[in-house]
């Protein structure tokens, strides 16, 4: 939690009792210690700047600039997931900065042919998203056998068929230690570490630098074990609260978050991981809480296409950054392969104006060109009243698209919130017939089976 | 260490609403369904009371649907040739509250007249003990037509009558005051439109607990994100005691989703986007849960899997914490 400047001051030289010989020696080129500690709060200078705070109170103000919720991060072969950072209970209120590392579980019992065969079959899996290309981040091993030969022949496995970063599984550190053996080379993410085993856990995940996960059923058990891990010299650790319904999660998760983001609670000020295939039947639905509310590591039971698709959408939805609407580029769309003497519809290059557009048309199976004005991310209505979705805008979409070129016709049809346009546009746009369709894109089909 | 958990004092709650008559009341439902009433954050029951769960309410159409679905099409077969018959089944696969729209043509082509609209929700009031809520096609005129028959027909069975919307709801609102009914407040994806068409509604004397908001949503993909925020900063601005967003939330899931071409296509697509029915139903499921995870109080599905589906989660949310809230 960021400190206010008189909180600073009393850490500087003049704002401690007795002051610092050198208070308000203006070195510092501030004229007191007081101006400084102000600037300081305003992040407009440098602590170093002042040659005399004491050690004491520069531990305070670094750790008082630390994030609240500490950055974890798992890697291998460039792959990198990070998690934690994060500065807000709700989406809108800025943004959600880290997007959850999905990652898929395997177990060493399931055969190393099994695993290989699962694993690159998920690892190849990419989908196009609106022209973001969507995968999952990684795969979690777990040593269900309790054989240390078994778990590094699946980590082998899993390393053999894909590149992809790590979780290993088990509370037992001596097939933790072979697991960290099979890992050498990259950074997996150690689970877990509990009340039993976490001196030999901790050993390991220094060892080998990796994070460390640590579970207990209760945030007192969590906040006891990670500051006794801390004072073993862990610094990078996640949590997992070890809940087993979708109710439980909510609350657990929503709790953690809280105590880092507004009490400033360093014990559990780290990021989460989660297993929603616990929670719920339903592992789609207990999927969307644990991305939607404050996991940072989500690990998945089971792994198809129909699944994992809108999962990877809901997950990219979520972390979109409220502040800026996303946008699509401005230009000339083909919709289910029209021909010169399909229709002409134009709209603005909001997202989700496009996409509801333009899934109208496709989806109900006729053909079209779709014009897309460049109204800076705006929806129809708002930019029009803005002054961005305009006949000069919408007439040199017409003419820079080239779209003249390409049809037979000379007919465009406007969105029907902007009919008031047709008269300024017919004197843009001589020779053309200037069309007012439906106000909402869902009458479009409709509209257009009318029209054609 | 014990570690003290943060707890919001939340100045107001959502306001509880009652859909569906019974004969006591003056209406013919079986039973009554409640919404609202929460004094926290959706699920957070280590904060407050969540009295009322959410219920899902399946949409079904006065006649067969032109352009729903075929996975929706053999969902429910030949049962949505008769809006009484496609209700029962609508109750039998677990809803609980039955949502009729009407279409803007008949079968004949011929535009939906009042008499029709009459006859189709009288077929659904017979067939179901569920309590009921009829919208129209959302064009102005038909539908202020429409609802004011629909209106007059199930007279004192606490309907909810839709959509009011900023330019249209005078009609509305008064036949819902006439009737005994409740109104289905629309605007689009903006707290203070939502606020301001809620102040409206109330200015005409309809008392807020006869009022369910919409702030509507896009789909999983197609703009959930601005539904999800919207939903939850409404719901936080009820919490914190403004008046005017105290009211139980309704989102149109099945609406929205089955107009996307993740569900509605089964051909054509990439491969990545599996298996057609299961990822249609994924939509809709991932769709709805997630609002009700922003505050969503009823949710409008249409395929009958998705029922089940979003119950099970409900269920999920209402099971008293494994761990009483550390
Ligand atoms: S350098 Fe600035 S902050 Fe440091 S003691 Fe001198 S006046 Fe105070």
């Amino acid at each position: 939690m960021a400190l206010s400047g008189i909180q600073i001051y009393k850490l500087l030289p003049g704002g401690q009792r007795p002051p610092h010989p050198k208070a308000n020696c203006k070195e510092c080129g501030f004229p007191t210690c007081l101006a400084f500690a102000m600037k300081l709060a305003a992040k407009q200078a440098e602590l170093s700047v002042c040659g005399y705070v004491s050690d004491e109170s520069k531990d305070k103000l670094s750790a008082a600039a630390a994030p609240p919720i500490r950055l974890a991060k798992v890697s291998s072969n460039g792959h990198e997931v990070a998690a934690g950072n994060e500065t807000v209970m709700f989406r809108h209120e800025k943004t959600f900065f880290h997007r959850p590392g999905l990652f898929l579980r395997v177990k060493d019992t399931d055969g190393v042919e099994a695993i290989k065969a699962a694993v690159s079959s998920a690892d190849a899996y990419l989908v196009d998203y609106v022209g973001m290309e969507l995968t999952l981040d990684g795969f979690a091993v777990e040593a269900a056998s309790g054989d240390a030969t078994a778990f590094g022949a699946a980590i082998g496995a899993v390393r053999g068929a894909s590149d992809r970063p790590l979780v290993l599984m088990s509370a037992d550190a001596a097939l933790m230690e072979a697991g960290l053996e099979a890992a050498e080379g990259m950074t997996p993410l150690v689970h877990s570490a509990n009340a039993d085993n976490w001196e030999a856990m901790a050993q390991l995940a220094k060892k080998h630098q990796a994070p460390l996960a640590v579970c207990a059923d209760s945030l007192d058990g969590l906040a006891d074990l990670t500051q006794k891990i801390k004072a073993a010299g862990v610094e990078d650790m996640v949590l997992d609260p070890c809940v087993g319904t979708m109710a439980g999660a909510l609350s657990s998760l929503t709790q953690l978050r809280r105590l880092a983001l507004k009490e400033n609670f360093r014990p559990l000020g780290y990021p989460i991981i989660a297993f929603p295939g616990e929670w719920c039947e339903d592992t789609e639905a207990a999927a969307v809480l644990a991305i939607a509310k404050y996991a940072g590591f989500v690990v998945l039971d089971e792994f198809s296409p129909a699944s994992i698709y809108p999962l990877l959408v809901f997950r990219q939805n979520i972390y979109t950054n409220p502040q800026e609407p996303i946008q699509v580029t401005p230009g000339l769309y083909e919709i289910n392969k029209p021909g010169p003497s399909d229709p002409v519809m134009v709209t603005t290059n909001f997202s989700i104006t496009y996409f509801s557009v333009s899934n109208e048309i496709e989806g109900s199976g006729n053909k079209g060109w779709l014009l897309v004005a460049d109204a800076e991310g705006m929806s129809v209505l708002t930019a029009w009243a803005a002054g961005k979705f305009d006949a000069e805008r919408i007439a040199k979409t017409v003419k820079v698209t080239g779209i003249e070129d390409k049809i037979s016709h000379r007919s465009i049809i406007l969105p029907g919130h902007v009919a008031v346009l047709s008269g300024e546009l017919e004197e843009e746009l001589p020779g053309w017939e200037i069309k007012v369709g439906p106000r909402e894109a869902v009458n479009l089909p409709q509209y257009l089976k009318m029209a054609i | 260490m014990p570690v003290k958990i943060p707890m919001e004092k939340w100045a107001g709650s959502v306001r509880t609403v009652t859909l569906g008559a019974t004969a006591a009341d003056g209406g013919t439902r079986q039973h009554t369904v409640t919404v609202g009433g929460e004094t926290t954050l959706p699920f957070l029951h280590f904060e407050g009371e969540i009295p009322n769960r959410p219920v899902v309410a399946t949409e079904i159409q006065d006649r067969r649907p032109d352009g729903w679905s075929e996975l929706l099409m053999e969902a429910w077969g030949d049962r949505m040739n008769d809006p009484g018959d496609w209700a029962k089944a609508a109750e039998e696969a677990g809803a609980d509250l039955i949502a009729l729209t009407f279409g803007l043509t008949g079968l004949d082509g011929q535009p939906t007249s009042a008499e029709s609209a009459r006859l189709a929700v009288r077929k659904v009031l017979d067939a179901t003990g569920l309590p009921v809520m009829v919208s129209g096609p959302g064009q102005a005129e038909v539908d202020n037509e429409l609802l004011v028959a629909v209106a007059e027909e199930g007279a004192g069975e606490r309907l909810v009558l839709g959509y009011c919307e900023d330019r249209n709801y005078r009609t509305i609102v008064a036949a819902a005051l006439g009737h005994g009914h409740l109104v289905h407040a629309r605007t689009a994806m903006d707290v203070n439109l939502a606020k301001q068409l809620n102040i409206l509604i109330n200015d005409m004397q309809l008392p807020l607990d006869r009022i369910i908001m919409d702030p509507t949503t896009g789909a999983l993909g197609y703009g959930i994100e601005y539904g999800y925020s919207v939903m939850e900063r409404l719901r936080l601005a009820a919490l914190q005691g403004d008046s005017m967003t105290q009211l139980p939330m309704l989102v149109t899931v099945g609406e929205e989703t089955w107009k996307a071409k993740e569900s509605k296509v089964g051909q054509g697509v990439p491969e990545t986007w599996g298996v057609w029915e299961e990822r249609a139903i994924n939509w809709e499921a991932v769709t709805a849960s997630s609002l009700i995870q922003s505050g969503a109080d009823i949710v409008v599905v249409r395929h009958p899997e998705s029922v089940k589906r979003v119950h099970a989660v409900i269920d999920s949310m209402m099971t008293a914490n494994d761990r009483g809230g550390s």
